[in-house]
């Protein structure tokens, strides 16, 4: 299965949690501890190796804070 | 590492003012990466509403034109007339579309202007302070309908897609909603489509959006996507409503 990155712009993030919401590996969740400048704790990615890249959360982000990157996979015939 | 998402160069780098969980960014984000995707960001003239979304010209990365409340179509009119090759469309909420500025929607819809409105329904007034809208479902409590929206008092929630469908200026209309990614991404679809008929000449589009209001519906934005899917689709189904053969 393809891997994934996912990057988090944290100063834009509002702590919404619909990313957390529609992830399928429930990896994404918000920092427990880190608060951004406008006072929310920002969304981060606990496993970022069970990742695939599917860009839910980024696709759900009403505020652009994610962007989503999948490892190039090279397509063999079996 | 190839990019799968990355946040389009059609909106602009400002930060919005939107509640944490509001879809106003989804729906932003959705129309300018359609645009984006169709090279026409420097071909388009944007008409923002009154309501929650009123500061959209802050955020979009388009020319874009404020109007009074409701009269967004108006004011797209004329600039389809000064600007006929320029894409035109008008960004509206249930207050501003479905209320006050129902008699504009239906008579630009009427004329077959060719501009396309994308109308956001959260069922509710948002940035006045969640007062109920001709879209309220019955039931839904607001801080004008305080048991809840009565049939013999307020009548049924206006369903506007089906309005405007019955106007033969209207050759696209659609209803989408945001509850979901796989909605999400159909929603654009839409767009990309009411997007190419303007494009191609062919009438008035028009995109509902359902959408959602956590703060005045007073649940967390997670939850308030549970409440769209359980009480919004039921009574506001989606699909294609109407489309040209251009486009199917």
């Amino acid at each position: 299965m393809a891997k994934g990155l996912v990057k988090f712009n944290e100063e834009r993030c509002k702590g919404c949690e619909l990313c957390v919401s529609v992830c399928p590996k429930k990896i994404v969740m918000l920092h427990e501890t880190k608060l951004n400048s406008k006072g929310y704790h920002p969304a981060c990615v606990i496993d970022i190796d069970s990742c695939i890249g599917c860009a839910n959360c980024a696709v759900m982000c009403p505020d652009g804070a994610i962007s989503v990157y999948q490892e190039d996979v090279e397509k063999s015939d079996e | 590492m190839k990019p799968v998402f990355e946040y389009t160069r059609g909106m602009l780098p400002e930060e919005t003012t939107y509640c944490p969980g509001c879809t106003h960014g989804i729906a932003h984000r959705l129309i300018m990466e359609a645009l984006d995707e169709k090279g026409l960001l420097g071909e388009t003239i944007g008409v923002a509403p009154i309501g929650c979304s009123i500061l959209a010209h802050h955020y979009m990365n388009i020319d874009m034109c404020e109007s009074t409340h409701g009269r967004a179509p108006a004011i797209a009119t004329g600039i389809r007339r000064v600007h006929p090759d320029k894409i035109v469309f008008t960004y509206q909420g249930d207050g501003d579309l479905a209320s006050i500025g129902t008699g504009e929607i239906v008579h630009a819809a009427h004329r077959g202007e060719r501009i396309t409105s994308f109308f956001i329904n959260n069922a509710i007034y948002g940035m006045t302070g969640g007062q109920m809208a001709p879209t309220s479902l019955l039931g839904q409590k607001t801080t004008t309908s305080m048991d809840g929206r009565m049939q013999e008092l307020s009548g049924k929630p206006l369903r506007m897609a089906e309005l405007i469908a019955t106007i033969d200026g209207a050759v696209f209309v659609e209803r989408v909603s945001l509850d979901s990614p796989g909605n999400v991404r159909k929603a654009k679809k839409a767009i990309r489509k009411a997007i190419e008929v303007q494009e191609k000449k062919l009438g008035f589009g028009f995109v509902e959006i359902l959408s959602s209001c956590a703060t005045n519906w007073g649940v967390t934005p997670v939850k308030a996507l549970e409440w769209m899917r359980e009480n919004m689709i039921p009574y506001y189904p989606l699909g294609n409503l109407k489309s040209p053969e251009e486009v199917k």
